[in-house]
């Protein structure tokens, strides 16, 4: 057989497959995500107010909020809760801090068993390690950006 | 009985003294125990790392938990049995070895992904009927967390599924096949089933990979005995789940063979839809828990004649996927009469 002709028959099945995938509930996970990010959000903004009210700086409340959602998705990872929420409100569960917690502890308690240097502590990053590269690498891109901008204008 | 002869065209062989199932052993976690076939199962473990340190220790406790219940239902002993055959999803086959390090039955270990059991059961059948052994187990296992960690995330990442994913199945299953007796369900003939790679590279869409290679081996087996479907009760592929039965189906139906009402998918009888098992039920345990709960019991009482079990197996590994493979599947048929 033809090495287009090999191409061709699998183009057709994936069509055939295409059209025998049950379609995402969308509307079912956007509304999913917003109860769940919404109540994450809610909590942080709680909390944020309460801060605000103690008249801590809104640096420093920043931070603290950061820290708060970020230990709040550490606590549910550890007693099983986060990968039901995730399940459940897919992007509301992870696109918040408490996502970002719950991909570094979810790794680091399953790859304990291997040892604490050469399983946890290596495989700690192995979901969350992407989003710190790339995520340096662009604040790194636009902090040039905007020393150049700077440079510029004065 | 007609002599059948050993090689029936292309890829099926037929068994002239058909070797019989004497025994099959099933054990399953606390999910699959509530399942439909919950209270079928000869053993449910409450804890899925079945006291345990780690989830793979836990899978070749239950694999080796099988094993022993499956002997001792035959009232056999483990220096009867010549030859073990076992398979599992884990790197290396570790489960099957770490079972058959206990268990200290001459080993053959095979990989076939979660078309491990038919693979095996061809594979004994092979061997007994070749004279080259009267007693050979064949073993499986697959536990949903020891795949999660390997193939996908850690298992307390809140990651959102797809609807075509499935379930990989806790369990465990052991099948005795011996030319001893003289009753009971029979190994006929056996189908081995080609690779095939249709290009799908979505590893949470097993069903649409491995359906092709499903819808193959079924109709070269039905060509090959000269067969219609209906000589069968029931032709139950693997773990194909919804979404890879529908288009195995439809394969079929466009080849010419209707097989509506006859075709069924091992991985739509573990979990019931509350459980939210997505597309279905996948796993090597997956068509081994089905033999042992539903085919073999029916096979001895008499309620079915013929069944044709095709486990389906996707041969993809996590790097092969990374590395941008698509996903190539097998599947192999083992007839069963009763």
């Amino acid at each position: 057989m033809g090495e287009s002709m090999k191409t061709k028959q699998q183009q057709a099945y994936q069509q055939l497959a295409n059209q025998s995938a049950p379609p995402r509930p969308v509307v079912r996970n956007v509304v999913c995500a917003f109860i769940v990010g919404g109540s994450i959000c809610l909590i942080g903004q709680l909390f944020w107010s309460f801060l605000m009210s103690r008249g801590i700086s809104p640096k420093q409340t920043a931070a603290m909020v950061s820290g708060f959602i970020a230990l709040l998705g550490a606590v549910l990872t550890a007693i099983g809760v986060y990968d039901e929420l995730g399940r459940f409100g897919g992007m509301g569960a992870a696109l918040p801090v408490s996502g970002f917690a719950n991909s570094i502890v979810s790794a680091a308690l399953e790859f304990k068993r291997e040892g604490m240097i050469l399983g946890m502590a290596s495989k700690m990053f192995v979901i969350a390690g992407p989003v710190i590269v790339y995520g340096l690498a662009t604040a790194f891109i636009v902090s040039l950006i905007q020393y150049a901008i700077g440079a510029v204008v004065k | 009985m007609t002599a059948v002869p050993k090689r029936m065209g292309n890829q099926t062989v037929g068994f002239s003294q058909p070797p019989r199932i004497l025994s099959v052993a099933t054990v399953a976690g606390p999910r699959e125990g509530a399942g439909p076939m919950g209270s079928l199962l000869d053993l449910v473990v409450e804890d899925t790392l079945v006291g345990c340190k780690t989830w793979e220790q836990a899978e070749a406790s239950m694999l080796e938990s099988a094993v022993n219940l499956c002997l001792k239902k035959a009232n056999m002993s483990s220096d009867k049995v010549q030859f073990l055959i076992a398979g599992d999803l884990l790197n290396q086959i570790v489960s099957s070895s770490y079972m058959a390090r206990q268990v200290g039955i001459p080993f053959i270990g095979i990989y076939g992904a979660c078309s491990t059991v038919s693979e095996g059961i061809a594979l004994a059948a092979m061997i007994i009927d070749g004279g080259f052994a009267d007693y050979v187990l064949v073993a499986t296992s697959s536990h949903h967390n020891t795949a999660e960690r390997q193939y996908r995330y850690p298992t307390e990442f809140g990651n959102q599924r797809p609807p075509t994913a499935q379930w990989t199945v806790t369990g465990a299953a052991a099948i005795l096949l011996t030319s001893q007796v003289k009753s009971g369900p029979m190994v006929t003939s056996a189908t081995v089933g080609k690779v095939l790679d249709m290009g799908i590279k979505d590893p949470n869409d097993m069903g649409s990979a491995m359906a092709p290679a499903a819808a193959d081996t079924i109709h070269r087996h039905l060509t090959d005995t000269g067969r219609r479907p209906q000589d069968y009760n029931a032709i139950l592929t693997g773990d194909l789940g919804m979404v890879g039965k529908k288009i195995a189906g439809e394969l079929l139906r466009k080849s010419g063979l209707d097989l509506d009402g006859i075709l069924d998918d091992c991985g739509l009888k573990i979990y019931s839809g509350s459980q939210d098992p997505h597309s279905g039920a996948s796993g090597c345990a997956c068509s081994g828990l089905v033999l042992g709960c539903s085919l073999w019991p029916q096979l001895a009482s008499g309620s079915l004649r013929r069944v044709l079990l095709v486990a389906t197996g996707a041969l993809h590994s996590p790097l092969s996927v990374q590395q941008g493979e698509s996903i190539p599947s097998v599947a192999h048929a083992v007839c069963l009469e009763g």
